[in-house]
């Protein structure tokens, strides 16, 4: 998990872009929907299929990513159970 | 790049007669509308070397080449959808020749022209709701929970827990007491969402009344979406033509009911998310 993101970081900036955005609506329906005429493809639609599960793994890991670099004084003291006792006594 | 070509397909439109005039596909090719079984296919030449099963595989797992073409494909659709009703095609749908392309939609013309009758000149619009996070923010709270995924709100207690059990010998009734205040916490946030969840719902029972199909999308990270509330509510909905302007006023009376919810409206887009065969 932590690899992947670290590599992630440096093909992705933490704070997309506000046509990003629009990018994830278009994704959604792009990725996932249209009509299907098989025939002689290049690609099958498995392929597709499985190409845009990794895809969105990847989109999952970059949301990860940054939740995680938007909130470091938080997610600092989450991962040690011994900083949280800490806090609590 | 002049290796050999495929053809990227678009949509798929009843037979049009003449020129359209789009704008370019993906890598700039031009569009064109190819005659098959009857209908119209709206296509460009692709290299191969760049569209190929190898290379799309790769490329597809690329973020700025996805993004780029998937601009690109959109640009030509929604351009087309404005001049006459479509089927947009799967993204990345390349077929090694146009004949073999033609071949594909001659033989699947009928089920075809089915779907574009049932999708007509109908379009698609996105609403998205996120839960309003009203009176939250408490900065003990740990993990920022308003911009935790749906199941996340219940995972920092579970650690908590966890850790606490092995980690101090004797329960001092301070651990016990912010254990209880934690719980506490997170049962409020918990019954908070389930209220916005339920008003996710109610919304997207009174817009499926007025729409001709729907769809329900997964709800999109937060980090995505860019918003720090979770995401109840990612849906399309099919709208006859004409209809747009009162959907539009639809989701404003939904936003003044429920203001526990941020109701974000996109569109109009072609009928993406409506193009299955079946039915």
């Amino acid at each position: 998990m932590d690899p992947s993101r670290r590599c992630l970081s440096t093909e992705l900036p933490p704070d997309f872009p506000s046509e990003r955005v629009a990018l994830v609506d278009l994704l959604d329906r792009l990725l996932a929907e249209g009509v299907v005429v098989t025939g002689e493809i290049t690609l099958s639609i498995a392929d597709v299929d499985l190409v845009t599960v990794s895809l969105r793994a990847l989109l999952a890991s970059v949301s990860t990513l940054e939740a995680v670099q938007s909130g470091p004084p938080e997610s600092a003291t989450r991962p040690s159970g011994a900083n949280q006792q800490g806090a609590v006594t | 790049m002049t290796g050999d070509q495929g053809v990227w397909v678009y949509a798929i439109a009843k037979y049009v007669g003449g020129d359209v005039f789009l704008p370019a596909g993906v890598a700039k090719t031009p569009v064109r509308a190819i005659a098959a079984g009857g209908l119209t296919a709206l296509a460009s030449d692709v290299d191969l070397a760049e569209f190929g099963e190898e290379a799309l595989r790769r490329n597809l797992e690329n973020l700025t080449w996805l993004e780029e073409m998937a601009r690109a494909h959109h640009n030509v659709v929604d351009a087309a959808v404005r001049l006459f009703p479509v089927l947009p095609t799967r993204f990345s749908t390349v077929y090694r020749s146009e004949a073999t392309m033609v071949a594909a939609l001659a033989e699947r013309a009928d089920q075809l022209r089915s779907a574009l009758a049932r999708v007509g000149g109908r379009m698609e619009w996105g609403v998205k709701a996120y839960a309003v996070p009203a009176g939250e923010g408490d900065p003990t709270a740990g993990k920022g929970d308003p911009t935790a995924g749906n199941g996340d709100a219940s995972e920092p207690i579970t650690a908590n827990v966890a850790g606490q059990g092995p980690g101090t010998d004797a329960e001092s009734g301070a651990g016990m007491a912010y254990l209880k205040r934690r719980r506490a916490q997170i049962s409020a946030r918990q019954e908070f969402s389930r209220t916005a969840a339920a008003s996710a719902r109610e919304v997207h029972i009174e817009l499926s009344g007025h729409a001709a199909q729907v769809r329900l999308y997964p709800p999109q990270a937060p980090a995505l979406s860019r918003t720090k509330a979770p995401m109840l509510l990612n849906a399309s909905y099919l709208i006859d033509a004409g209809g747009s302007e009162r959907f539009g006023s639809v989701v404003a009376v939904a936003t003044a009911a429920h203001p526990d919810l941020q109701l974000d409206l996109t569109g109009p887009w072609p009928p993406y998310s409506f193009t299955g065969l079946e039915g």
